[in-house]
């Protein structure tokens, strides 16, 4: 490693941790005034404000959920049948739509601009404007960009499944959809600005800076891996680089702040009490923008890359102990005395169950990233499972939450039916747990035997077979919660059943007003 | 806290950061790496057409989601190398005609790096892809059948023609023929090999197990 290198990379952690030790200081010195005070920001809105507030962004948000969810039941049909090919191959192999290959990505992509995307989207655009309170005056603006985004995803979708897939991971939509994609972002990005404008919020909250992150930090992932991946191809193994640059920061820098932004909001929401600490929520801010955005290399952990590259990964990884800790310990902290709410609130019940998720698969991607642990794991299905528990597990479940609380707010219409969210919850919750424990564990054994190379190769495959069996089975239960979910979402549209004057809850409420 | 401004350019601030370290150094850096001379011939040894169209049948059936392309530092596994798929580690040069790239996340199939060199016989891939369990019993490969044509032999057997067995196998009087596609796909695969030798990739010395 040349010597301009070394003093570029100290350089840089130098600006990094003093940056860090910087605001540490600030909190603690109280540079910021009534730090704590202003955790209360979210709860200083008017009844009727937050009314016409929420009134104001009804159409584009039922837009993007409601063509969310139908991608998520699209998207686990998908990878359902790509689920059950892996077991039994001559499963519809007739068509060349239908070849596991194909359905794969399909399924990825899929779930990821269709499903979680638009949710996070729908339920992101929601909170600003609550968090801003303010009253959206461009929603055309969203309702375009909602229509765009949809038709670009339905493009995308239809280009892979008659083979035009690009073949990289987590970018497989073919040329003429992402652009699409971008005009509905640049529609969303010019409602953002615009809304900034005329907030009259006194306090950012912590949501909103996790807000803005998100959607400053999506266009530029998603325009550079276009531009050195699919427009301006740069040169080999670089590629690899900025692929699972991006295809890890997607995940931790767009999903994971929306998901962060709705919980950070939504648990004090329901149980009525400001967060914890606020100081921690800003500490975990900072750390997630320092470290999260030096992740993906350590899935490159033993390949053609130069060390210090995976490293710095490695490290970053490392390090992505600390926001999540900070988040973990302000949620358990926030709800102590509250862990009953989490019988009667659906809403609760999803955010809690997502965030316990997203501590675990946490500190299970830090240990992944470890070099030994990571030779064991990598081309394995527990990359799989760790997968999903982050997509399914953490951010999916917090968006069932969100939706859950703001569906009834948006429409004037209390949940038709308790049953089926309590339905959803349970198929929801009991398959991912399935799912995930089958492939962590087939991936286990599926590395060990790979690494030993005394075991012919054949063997992974009867090892994975049974576990592979079950996550079929899992998904199965996930599909049916979907459906319960997505039927429960049209009663509510529709606003079937009796008009009720109370939220509909999973229990009766103990000792709250 | 509530000064928007501030707030942007942190968020802007800790983004570039890593966006220089892991983005553009590195594709600066690797972005220019030369092939590799060895008396008269280049390493890699650049594509063909027929081979690049390969790379996007490649690409477009889905084969990445099952196999790598990449052999492992020996300090990180050594079983890649142990198991017969290369003889050393592939460095950052293996991958200069790549476009794009496929090492891979998974091994549910084994690594191809050096497919071409371990089975070379085109007509085995044409048989393997049409069916692979009858070449691999136990495979669970997807049947890559679109990729052929089934058409009524002439006076003259097509010289493209694929022998079959197997439950697939077409009629007496028919004759399996690759499409285009799959010739493609096939001539890629054939010119994966990366077992040439490279100055900053010397072989390790692993003790190889029966």
């Amino acid at each position: 490693m040349d010597a301009g290198l070394l003093l570029l990379i100290s350089g840089l952690l130098l600006l990094s941790g003093s940056a860090f030790a910087a605001f540490c200081w600030a909190a603690r010195t109280g540079q910021f005034s009534n730090l704590q005070e202003s955790a209360g920001e979210i709860f200083t809105d008017e009844v009727s404000e937050r009314h016409a507030v929420d009134h104001s962004v009804r159409l584009p948000v039922l837009l993007f959920l409601g063509a969310g969810i139908i991608w998520l039941l699209l998207g686990s049909v998908l990878g359902l049948v790509a689920a059950i090919k892996m077991t039994h191959p001559s499963f519809l192999d007739e068509s060349a739509w239908c070849n596991f290959g194909r359905l794969r990505p399909a399924h990825l992509n899929v779930v990821i601009y269709g499903w979680c995307s638009s949710a996070g989207i729908g339920v992101g655009v929601w909170l600003m404007a609550r968090l801003c309170q303010a009253v959206s005056r461009q929603g055309y603006l969203l309702v375009a960009a909602a229509i765009i985004w949809n038709v670009g995803v339905l493009v995308g979708l239809l280009g892979i499944l008659r083979g035009d897939s690009r073949g990289i991971e987590w970018l497989e939509f073919p040329g003429y959809a992402t652009p699409f994609l971008f005009v509905a972002y640049g529609l969303i990005a010019i409602w953002v600005t615009l809304l900034l404008r005329h907030r009259r919020c006194g306090h950012l909250y912590v949501s909103l800076w996790y807000l803005l992150a998100a959607f400053l930090w999506f266009p530029w992932l998603y325009g550079t891996a276009n531009l050195l991946l699919i427009w301006q191809p740069i040169q080999g193994s670089a590629q690899a680089a900025v692929n699972w640059w991006f295809a890890h920061n997607i995940l931790g820098l767009w999903f994971t702040p929306l998901g962060l932004a709705a919980a950070f909001y939504l648990i004090p929401k329901v149980i009525g009490e400001p967060i914890h600490s606020y100081y921690l929520s800003l500490l975990g801010f900072w750390s997630l923008a320092l470290f999260y955005s030096w992740n993906g290399m350590h899935h490159l952990i033993g390949g053609p890359f130069p060390t210090w590259m995976i490293s710095a990964s490695v490290v970053a990884s490392f390090m992505m102990v600390i926001p999540v800790i900070t988040v973990a310990i302000n949620f358990h902290s926030t709800l102590r005395g509250h862990f009953g709410a989490l019988k009667w609130s659906p809403t609760l019940r999803f955010i809690v169950l997502g965030s316990m998720c997203y501590t675990f698969v946490s500190f299970q991607g830090s240990l992944q990233a470890i070099p030994g642990v990571n030779g064991v794991l990598h081309f394995t299905d527990f990359t799989v499972g760790h997968a999903h528990l982050g997509m399914y597990g953490f951010f999916s479940m917090v968006m069932f939450g969100a939706i859950y609380f703001l569906m009834p707010r948006l429409v004037d219409w209390e949940w038709p039916s308790a049953r089926l969210i309590r339905w959803h919850f349970w198929l929801s919750a009991s398959g991912i747990t399935l799912m995930a424990t089958a492939l962590l564990l087939s991936g286990l054994g599926q590395g060990l035997i790979l690494n030993d190379p005394a075991i012919p190769f054949l063997t992974t495959l009867s090892w994975v077979a049974p576990f592979r069996m079950i996550r079929s089975a899992a998904g199965g239960l996930l599909l049916l919660g979907h459906l319960l979910f997505a039927w429960n979402f049209i009663l509510i549209c529709r606003r079937a059943g009796p008009e009720k004057s109370t939220p509909t809850l999973l229990a009766e409420p103990e000792g709250v007003a | 806290m509530s000064h928007l401004p501030r707030l942007f350019i942190g968020i802007f601030a800790t983004f570039l950061l890593a966006w220089l370290g892991l983005v553009l150094y590195p594709a600066i850096n690797l972005g220019h790496l030369a092939p590799f001379e060895s008396s008269g011939k280049w390493y890699p040894e650049p594509l063909g057409d027929l081979a690049i169209a390969g790379q996007h049948v490649y690409a477009a059936n889905g084969c990445v989601y099952c196999h790598s392309q990449q052999i492992r530092q020996p300090s990180v596994t050594d079983s890649d190398i142990l198991r017969g798929w290369g003889s050393r580690p592939t460095v950052a040069r293996d991958y200069l005609r790549e476009k794009p790239v496929f090492l891979g996340t998974m091994r549910t199939g084994p690594d191809l790096t050096n497919v071409g060199k371990r089975l070379a016989d085109p007509l085995w891939h044409y048989q393997h892809l049409f069916e692979p369990a009858t070449v691999t019993p136990g495979s669970i490969m997807p049947a890559f059948r679109y990729l052929f044509t089934i058409q009524k032999k002439g006076d003259i057997p097509s010289p493209l023609a694929v022998p079959l067995r197997g439950p697939h196998a077409p009629p007496e009087d028919y004759e399996v023929i690759p499409t285009p596609e799959a010739q493609a796909l096939v001539a890629y695969l054939l010119s994966l090999n990366r077992d040439y030798p490279l100055p900053e990739a010397p072989e390790p010395n692993l003790e190889k197990q029966p």
